[in-house]
């Protein structure tokens, strides 16, 4: 069978998926401008530990291999070890993305006591100065302490996880010279306007030029660097990237939120692409296998206006959410289309008119004016 | 070592295999690696592997027509660079 064929039949679908997120939490200790999920305060409805270890043996039913775990701060949960730990022993590996906040020298010895254990450190600049306005103040050095305590419990290859935006993109030789010196594995993805995302990404998206920067540089190093496949739009530039070439939204791929809703992929948080939730009766095997998005997304997706762009093959039209939440047509270019075709059409969209995610978990507004407590002095 | 139809070819213990429509998912808890066995034929000979002395005998026990043998040599060879099979 050919990788063509391979290709279209997993666009029709797998028995389970290959790639799952889960967000354990919306609780998190930081505030990133590009949160893909609006991460802050906890949601009072978040799953219990009884309820994450029976969707826990339901993806052990359906033989899931690996699990991505993350948030908000997954670590934030008082069960977190909990979890993972029913997870590892259940056959499902698990990667967790984590700022770092709670990987003190205890939890680094813990971690790095157990098998089939991912980590990835989320960074988004080589020094505070870059790193900090987006992820906060103090998060590049909780990042490298946590990165040191790995180092020191001798938890082996964990992953710099880096979201690449036009403040940034100078930095990807940097990036891998820092993840080189802790024997780590780079990691670099692409930023979604998705979450909080939605409303920074105008600024901090990286610019046509620096789009071609992006490639080539993949190019040089793809074989070292992670990317989950999260680049494909860029293959119209040339060369084919390494990876899947398509959208694994609801094929491949998908996203459990901290409250059980099934959403398609983890970059689109949003009624129109929530699935169900695991508390329903059938759980998550019914979501995935029988759920109208699902197997709607698993149909043959028109080409639209890309119809006639010789790229088309080579893009596939690019990521669903990013054109999604910056108010484009799902068949059509991508905001971020190396033709430019999705440029132009940006700036017909007003940005009031584009859809907003649908859960905001974001601590409430530092900007308000503090009320002075009433009284006498 | 090439995997030739002589080589005793094993499943290495730590690899987990699922059925799909199209064949078979095979993950690598070791090392990572996902791998795409693209064919259920080629799932039934690897998992018949243990039983056998040889990858000579496992095809013909699967009833595996002589003509594709080399194909399937390939496909076990192509599946040892990933270690999700040891040859010896």
């Amino acid at each position: 069978m050919s990788v063509e064929t391979l290709v279209e039949q997993m666009k029709s679908g797998l028995d389970a998926p290959i790639c799952l997120t889960w967000e354990l939490t919306y609780a998190c200790n930081l505030e990133c401008v590009h949160c893909l999920s609006s991460s802050g305060r906890r949601d009072p409805r978040e799953l219990t530990t009884d309820q994450c270890l029976a969707v826990l043996d339901e993806l052990r039913e359906l033989q899931v291999f690996y699990i991505n775990i993350g948030g908000g701060e997954p670590m934030v949960r008082r069960d977190f070890f909990e979890i993972i730990e029913h997870a590892v022993s259940n056959g499902i590996g698990v990667k967790f993305s984590t700022n770092g906040a709670f990987i003190d020298a205890a939890n680094a010895r813990r971690l790095a006591a157990m098998d089939y254990l991912d980590i990835q450190i989320s960074l988004d600049g080589v020094d505070a100065a870059t790193n900090d306005p987006v992820r906060g103040e103090g998060s590049w050095r909780t990042a490298i302490t946590a990165m040191d305590n790995l180092r020191d419990a001798g938890f082996g290859q964990f992953k710099i996880s880096v979201v690449v935006t036009r403040h940034n993109v100078d930095q990807l030789d940097g990036f891998k010279a820092l993840a080189d010196s802790y024997g780590a594995q780079l990691r670099v993805t692409r930023l979604r306007p998705a979450g909080r995302g939605a409303d920074t990404w105008h600024e901090l998206h990286p610019t046509n030029a620096q789009q071609r920067q992006i490639y080539e540089w993949l190019l040089r190093h793809g074989e070292n660097v992670l990317t989950g496949d999260s680049f494909f739009h860029l293959n119209a530039l040339g060369e084919s990237l390494p990876g899947l070439n398509m959208c694994g939204a609801g094929r491949v791929v998908n996203l459990i939120d901290p409250i059980g809703d099934v959403y398609a992929c983890p970059f689109v948080i949003h009624d129109d692409f929530k699935a169900g939730n695991v508390l329903e009766e059938g759980g998550f095997t019914r979501v995935w296998r029988e759920s109208d998005l699902f197997l709607s997304l698993r149909e043959p997706q028109s080409a639209g206006a890309c119809a006639s762009c010789g790229a088309f093959d080579a893009c596939q039209g690019g990521c669903m959410a990013a054109k999604f939440f910056t108010g484009l047509p799902l068949d059509g270019p991508d905001p971020e289309c190396v033709g430019g075709d999705g440029e132009k059409l940006l700036s017909s969209v007003a940005v009031s008119l584009a859809p907003r995610p649908s859960q905001d978990h974001s601590k409430p507004a530092r900007t308000r004016i503090p009320v002075k407590a009433g009284g006498g002095n | 070592m090439p995997a030739t139809l002589e080589s005793a070819c094993s499943l290495h213990p730590q690899v987990a295999i699922r059925p799909e429509p199209f064949g078979a998912l095979a993950y690598h808890y070791g090392n990572r690696r996902l791998v795409f066995l693209r064919h259920p034929d080629v799932v039934r000979v690897i998992e018949s592997l243990a039983g056998h002395a040889s990858l000579r005998d496992a095809l013909v026990a699967n009833g595996i027509e002589e003509r594709r043998w080399p194909s399937f040599v390939r496909a076990i060879d192509s599946l040892t660079a990933s270690e999700i099979i040891n040859v010896s």
